[in-house]
């Protein structure tokens, strides 16, 4: 997870900081109903040239749906939305400049890799030569230039996910959408795609859009994730920002692993907060970057990764727990270790394995001190 | 061993229902017409031995197939039977295609009781179902009662005994097998397919013709044949609703066994037509291969 982490963006490319960037998506006060079902709920955001915009939740949160509003197979009930500044709603699909890439990825079963591939470039009465030149094009972007006159049933799961790229962006579009677009793809492929995925963003300069529920996948890929559930946009931050400093228990938990600390809030101030948790044990202090009235009910969000183990009690750090060791889980290149407060509170904490598993110092049951840093853990109230 | 007697069953069956008795036909129509039981000789007596198959062989000639080559009755009953099947085809395609859209279109919940509505006649006999029809296509029948007194027509059409009521007849009795193979192509197609059509750039329209319709092809292949092929014997449909002058070679065929008790020439007036059909039956047959192998 840490990895993914830092395979963010760059740093200076950060148009949603800019208050005079103008959006080329803007999503205002928009709400979409099926029935009685609302699949959005008066949302409002804006998505930026040239962004790897991700929209992460679980199923039925309504993230396809903004998609296909963006794709114009949806129309909201309520808002407006906007695309480079134009209103979008009377719209068809086939007049946008826009291009989605589906879950299925929808190959004409009919017509070989190449005619696929210059389906839309036909559509738009593109001169011959200039269409061949243009197939050929995108066939070396993602790599098939072998495979053009195959038929998709003739072709691998993972080419047919590129041939499905390759036809959306055929046209250029100023925003391409992609719908869940490795889901199909085993881990090892899925992880490469990913990469490759980035490149081509960056080689094409498109907008995309992407929606996913994997929330390693984007972390890896997105400039900026949206965090959604039912219907509501939770938290929009860059990869980093929403791992390290989740707005709410719904994000910390949903992204990565988490230990979600309960307690009554002592004193509050200066960018910290100091929560109460367990009786016999030290206060924690964590992240709060607004004021919390004391005695509020707040839940502490520390990563295992952040958490140090000992088994001597350390002298200077800030946040000290004291535990038996309850579970140990080796994952080869870590460890995790699961302890138990005298309180009964699992708390988990990861290490790195740097030594051989026969010369590690702790075992089950043993009597551990967990540490961590007053920037470590964020204090939170949602 | 036990492979083979998988693959034995089929053969044999085949042998059985289909080989023997074409053969049986074959001879007859080699043979000469008698008044006798069979109506036709030679006949072979096995208790003369290899001779007697001899001699039975060498009494069997080409006679009838040359004789509809020279009675002109023949070959315009063939050429007039593959008119009409064809016509029946493209009539059946063109009210069958938008049933089956309609049907692959419709919610989930309403796709059963298509089906069945599309199924249902089966359940009665085929002879009563023809014969229906006679009722509602005569001069006092309830179509001709319907449209005039809603006053469109003054005096009743004629169409009971005229080539239109036998064309209205084959399409209604074959139009499931049109209408099911096209709906079983359309069914599987992906909705995002026409989405994915519309995104590249196509309207509604072109969707249709870029995407559905090739896509629909094999089930449009294949109604088509299932269609052509037993219309163009059918003999039940012209002699019921069609008029005199409807010829077609199922009805050739009926006159010549049961009225003419002419079973040699008979015989060779099927052999013939299954000659004819061998050609569509193939390239049906190629058809579903190809059905099968893109569908992996």
């Amino acid at each position: 997870m840490s990895d993914a982490a830092l395979a963010t963006a760059p740093a200076e490319f950060a148009p949603w900081e800019d208050a005079q960037a103008t959006p080329l998506i803007r999503f205002q006060n928009v709400t979409k109903r099926f029935g009685d079902f609302t699949a959005i709920d008066n949302l409002t955001i804006d998505i930026y040239e040239r962004e790897f915009f991700a929209l992460l939740g679980p199923s039925g949160c309504g993230k396809t749906t903004m998609m296909r509003m963006l794709g114009g197979f949806e129309t909201q009930t309520e808002g407006t939305i906007l695309i480079d500044g134009q209103d979008v709603a009377p719209i068809p699909p086939n007049k946008r400049a826009v291009n989605m890439m589906f879950q299925s990825y929808a190959l004409f079963p009919h017509l070989s890799v190449a005619e696929n591939i210059a389906f839309g470039l036909k559509r738009d009465k593109m001169p011959k030569d200039q269409i061949a030149a243009r197939v050929d094009e995108m066939l070396n972007l993602v790599q098939l230039g072998k495979f053009a006159s195959r038929k998709p049933h003739q072709i691998s799961g993972g080419q047919r996910q590129r041939v499905a790229l390759a036809r959306s962006l055929a046209k250029a579009p100023k925003l391409l959408l992609l719908d869940e677009p490795l889901g199909a793809l085993d881990k090892k492929l899925r992880q490469d795609t990913q990469f490759e995925l980035m490149d081509i963003q960056e080689q094409t300069g498109t907008t995309f859009v992407i929606v996913t529920h994997d929330q390693e996948e984007a972390m890896t890929v997105a400039s900026r994730i949206a965090v959604m559930d039912h219907g509501k946009i939770i938290q929009v931050d860059t990869p980093a920002k929403i791992y390290e400093e989740p707005g709410s228990v719904y994000v910390a938990d949903f992204i990565g692993d988490v230990n979600l600390i309960e307690g009554n809030v002592t004193t509050s101030g200066d960018d910290h907060a100091t929560i109460s948790w367990a009786e016999g044990q030290q206060d924690l202090i964590g992240i709060a970057h607004d004021a919390i009235p004391a005695g509020t009910r707040a839940t502490l969000a520390i990563r295992p990764e952040k958490v140090n183990i000992a088994t001597e009690r350390p002298a200077d750090m800030t946040n000290i727990i004291h535990g038996k060791v309850h579970d140990i889980a080796y994952l080869g290149n870590m460890s995790t270790y699961v302890i138990q407060t005298p309180t009964g509170q699992l708390i988990k904490a990861q290490a790195a394995n740097t030594r051989r598993i026969r010369r590690r110092a702790i075992t089950w049951d043993q009597d551990v001190w967990l540490s961590f840093t007053d920037t470590a853990g964020v204090v939170l109230t949602s | 061993m036990k492979r083979f007697g998988l693959i034995s069953v089929p053969y044999l069956w085949l042998l059985a229902l289909f080989l023997v008795p074409f053969l049986i036909v074959l001879k007859i129509s080699l043979s000469d017409t008698a008044l006798a039981i069979p109506p036709y000789t030679p006949t072979l007596d096995m208790s003369e031995g290899w001779a007697g198959f001899t001699a039975w062989l060498s009494e069997l000639d080409m006679e009838n197939f040359t004789w509809l080559t020279q009675d002109d009755l023949y070959w315009k009953a063939y050429l007039s039977s593959l008119k009409i099947a064809t016509m029946s085809t493209i009539l059946a395609l063109l009210v069958g295609f938008p049933i089956a859209y309609g049907m692959s279109r419709a919610p989930d919940e309403w796709r059963p009781t298509l089906m069945m509505m599309i199924i249902l006649p089966f359940w009665t006999s085929f002879l009563i179902r023809v014969y229906a029809w006679k009722a509602i296509l005569s001069q006092e029948g309830l179509l001709n009662q319907l449209l005039m007194s809603i006053g469109i027509i003054g005096e009743p059409l004629t169409i009971l005994n005229t080539n239109t009521a036998v064309y209205i007849g084959i399409v209604y009795t074959y139009l499931p097998f049109m209408v099911l193979p096209i709906y079983s192509a359309l069914e599987r197609l992906d909705e995002s397919l026409l989405e994915a059509a519309e995104d590249l750039g196509c309207s509604r329209m072109t969707a249709f013709w870029l995407v559905t319709l090739p896509l629909a092809k094999q089930g449009i292949i294949a109604g088509s044949f299932l269609v052509f092929i037993p219309a163009m014997g059918e003999f039940v449909i012209p002699s019921l609703l069609g008029g005199s002058k409807t010829l077609m070679i199922g009805k050739v065929l009926w006159e010549e066994f049961f009225s003419n008790r002419d079973w040699p020439v008979a015989s060779a007036v099927a052999i013939v037509l299954l000659l004819i059909l061998i050609i569509p039956i193939v390239l049906f047959q190629r058809n579903e291969e190809k059905q099968r192998e893109a569908g992996k």
